[in-house]
């Protein structure tokens, strides 16, 4: 039991009919997650993020392909499924005409906890999660970040083995964002808890999650640590700059001896290239540079991020890919459930 | 983390799960129970500026036409404020915790029921206020009248509570269409119900669409029922009426949030 992956998705596939036209939004979506890991799925706004996380926590019942949660299939066991996640959706998850603590303790009630139990549970959540100041306020006044830290508390109220989190940072400061990440790193340390979820922000993925599942037009396109996809995909930047053009011009077949990867003039007395472990390969060079009597002036190499792993990837930049999807996830953020809603309406 | 925390799934019963969310429902009402009491001033004016033209035109006495009047003020008040509650599930839609209480283990009968049930307490205690400042007026309060005539406004307004929560699940984020649709019945059937003014006198088509209006009926019963005449037949259709409406308004809301998610 403890072995077992705490999500197998088998081909998970959803499809919309909005204006007579199918819109495929996840296609065949398999994968594992295994106990206590945090992933991250990671794509521009359109990419199926979202579904795949509400297919997955019983929100939305997929067109074909199956996954198991916890132990249960979503399709024929979604009660059980349901009690053994938490989610934090990318709204508010607290109602704004009740009381901070009150919704905590409603929580607990829904998933059969008993009063004592969720008292001193909303307890320790409301203290750890710095909600004590606004424990007797109600959802509507509270900032941001604030109810974000409430939305989390809210997952966590019946200690639930995995949490989901779709979009968990969107439209925080970075000092909420920074708060809010520390809080879901300390729970994971605390608890062991799985922790799944969404993110646009590709320096969140590279910082935090220890495995990266890149989205694109419905599919995985890339599966990985942060650290391989970043080294086998994009790799570092490295330039090499001389006094002369000349010696830069001479500098290409130098350096060409120590990499396969294309060495490059980029228009002034430089060289660039895009190499894996570009931190062993620069001072190699520039010893090798040394040696053929080509004086290196600046040396720099910088590393690559999620953005370039999703340009080798796709060809496009993740903010493009977001801007160029005319029915994205974005747009239904703000109507959410009910445009989900009423897409599962059209479908059946 | 081991198996057993994987085998502690919740059983799910909607009793439990009801209880659950008319519970959370109550809350904000308990904290702050002066939004009863804001509620209540549509129907004050009616009371206060309605009723006394009331009186000029019937050449009635105060007492016997507050005896007539405030049966229908008590229907209105549920017509417009449990015909309205549709718009704070809508709310919670669009601001996402109805969809938190969706992934939570909730029986999805209960999310509706437990709703339309919390409408009972509002309704109570609104009821008894009006029928407390009418009486120094000359208003007669009949006590098993009045208690069977509290129960048969809950139950319409059960009904009336869970059809307003399905043109919410239905309307989905368009509060437009939401508040189209209601102001469009709601109107109709306050007038068509003889609620402000006696149907006697309009003309046939009015009285014949008023037979077929649950709400006349209801209208009817309660008037009976606070002139303490309780073994009325009237009496008795008011409670099919409301019935009937309670029974179709929770079938619809069931299917309704069964479907919204």
């Amino acid at each position: 039991m403890t072995s077992e992956p705490i999500i197998e998705a088998h081909s998970l596939t959803k499809r919309f009919t909005v204006k007579k036209k199918t819109v495929e939004a996840v296609t065949d979506l398999t994968f594992q997650v295994e106990r206590g890991a945090l992933v991250a799925f990671l794509g521009p706004n359109g990419a199926g993020k979202s579904t795949s996380l509400r297919m997955l926590t019983t929100l939305m019942p997929p067109t074909s392909g199956t996954a198991r949660v916890v132990g249960h299939d979503i399709l024929k066991q979604p009660a059980a499924v349901r009690s053994s996640i938490g989610y934090v959706g990318q709204l508010t998850s607290g109602s704004f005409a009740q009381r901070v603590r009150d919704e905590l303790l409603s929580q607990g009630a829904f998933y059969g906890m008993s009063a004592a139990a969720s008292r001193t549970r909303a307890d320790e959540l409301i203290e750890s999660l710095d909600l004590a100041p606004f424990a007797t306020r109600s959802v509507q006044q509270l900032s941001g970040g604030q109810k974000r830290r409430l939305d989390i508390a809210l997952g966590l109220m019946h200690a639930p083995p995995l949490l989901f989190l779709d979009e968990p940072s969107t439209g925080l400061d970075p000092q909420s964002r920074a708060n809010l990440w520390q809080h879901i790193l300390d729970l994971r340390t605390e608890h062991g808890t799985t922790v799944f979820l969404t993110t646009h922000y590709l320096e969140e993925a590279d910082r935090y999650a220890e495995r990266v599942m890149v989205m694109d037009k419905g599919r995985v396109i890339a599966d990985d640590t942060a650290t391989r996809l970043k080294s086998h995909l994009a790799g570092d930047l490295l330039t090499l700059s001389f006094a002369t053009t000349a010696d830069a011009d001479a500098a290409i077949a130098v350096v060409q001896t120590l990499t396969d990867r294309e060495v490059a003039r980029d228009g002034q007395a430089s060289v660039t290239l895009t190499a894996p472990d570009g931190d062993a390969l620069l001072p190699a060079a520039v010893r090798a540079l040394d040696a053929a009597g080509l004086r290196v002036d600046r040396a720099t190499g910088v590393p690559p991020t999620l953005d370039d792993v999703f340009l080798a990837l796709t060809g496009r930049t993740l903010r493009e890919a977001g801007e160029g999807e005319p029915s994205d996830e974005h747009q239904d953020e703000n109507t959410q459930p009910a445009a989900a809603a009423e897409k599962t309406g059209v479908q059946r | 983390m081991s198996a057993t925390e994987t085998d502690t799934a919740v059983k799910s019963t909607p009793t439990r799960d009801t209880w659950n969310v008319l519970r959370r429902e109550l809350k904000p009402v308990i904290r702050d129970p002066f939004t009863l009491i804001f509620s209540l001033v549509q129907p004050l004016v009616f009371l206060g500026l309605f009723a006394p033209l009331l009186v000029g035109s019937s050449g009635r006495p105060v007492g016997e036409t507050l005896q007539w009047f405030v049966p229908g003020v008590l229907v209105m008040i549920v017509l417009f404020g449990t015909g309205a509650v549709g718009s704070n599930l809508q709310y919670e839609m669009m601001t996402g915790s109805h969809e938190r209480t969706l992934v939570a283990p909730l029986s999805r009968s209960s999310l509706l029921v437990g709703r339309a049930l919390k409408e009972i307490a509002p309704i109570v205690v609104q009821a008894l206020i009006i029928v407390l400042i009418a009486w120094p007026f000359g208003f007669t309060i009949h006590a098993p009248g009045l208690v069977i005539g509290l129960a048969l406004l809950a139950v319409f307004g059960i009904g009336l509570g869970s059809l307003s929560y399905s043109l919410a699940l239905a309307t989905k984020d368009r509060e437009w269409l939401f508040w189209g649709v209601q102001q469009t019945l709601i109107f109709p059937l306050l007038i068509l119900s003889g609620m402000l003014l006696p149907l006697d006198e309009g003309p046939g088509w009015m009285r014949a669409v008023a037979v077929v209006n649950p709400i006349n009926w209801v209208v009817q019963a309660e008037r009976m029922l606070f002139a303490g005449d309780l073994g009325s037949v009237t009496v008795l259709w008011g409670w099919v009426a409301a019935l009937a409406l309670a029974a179709v308004g929770l079938w619809v809301g069931i299917r309704s949030m069964r479907r919204s998610s």
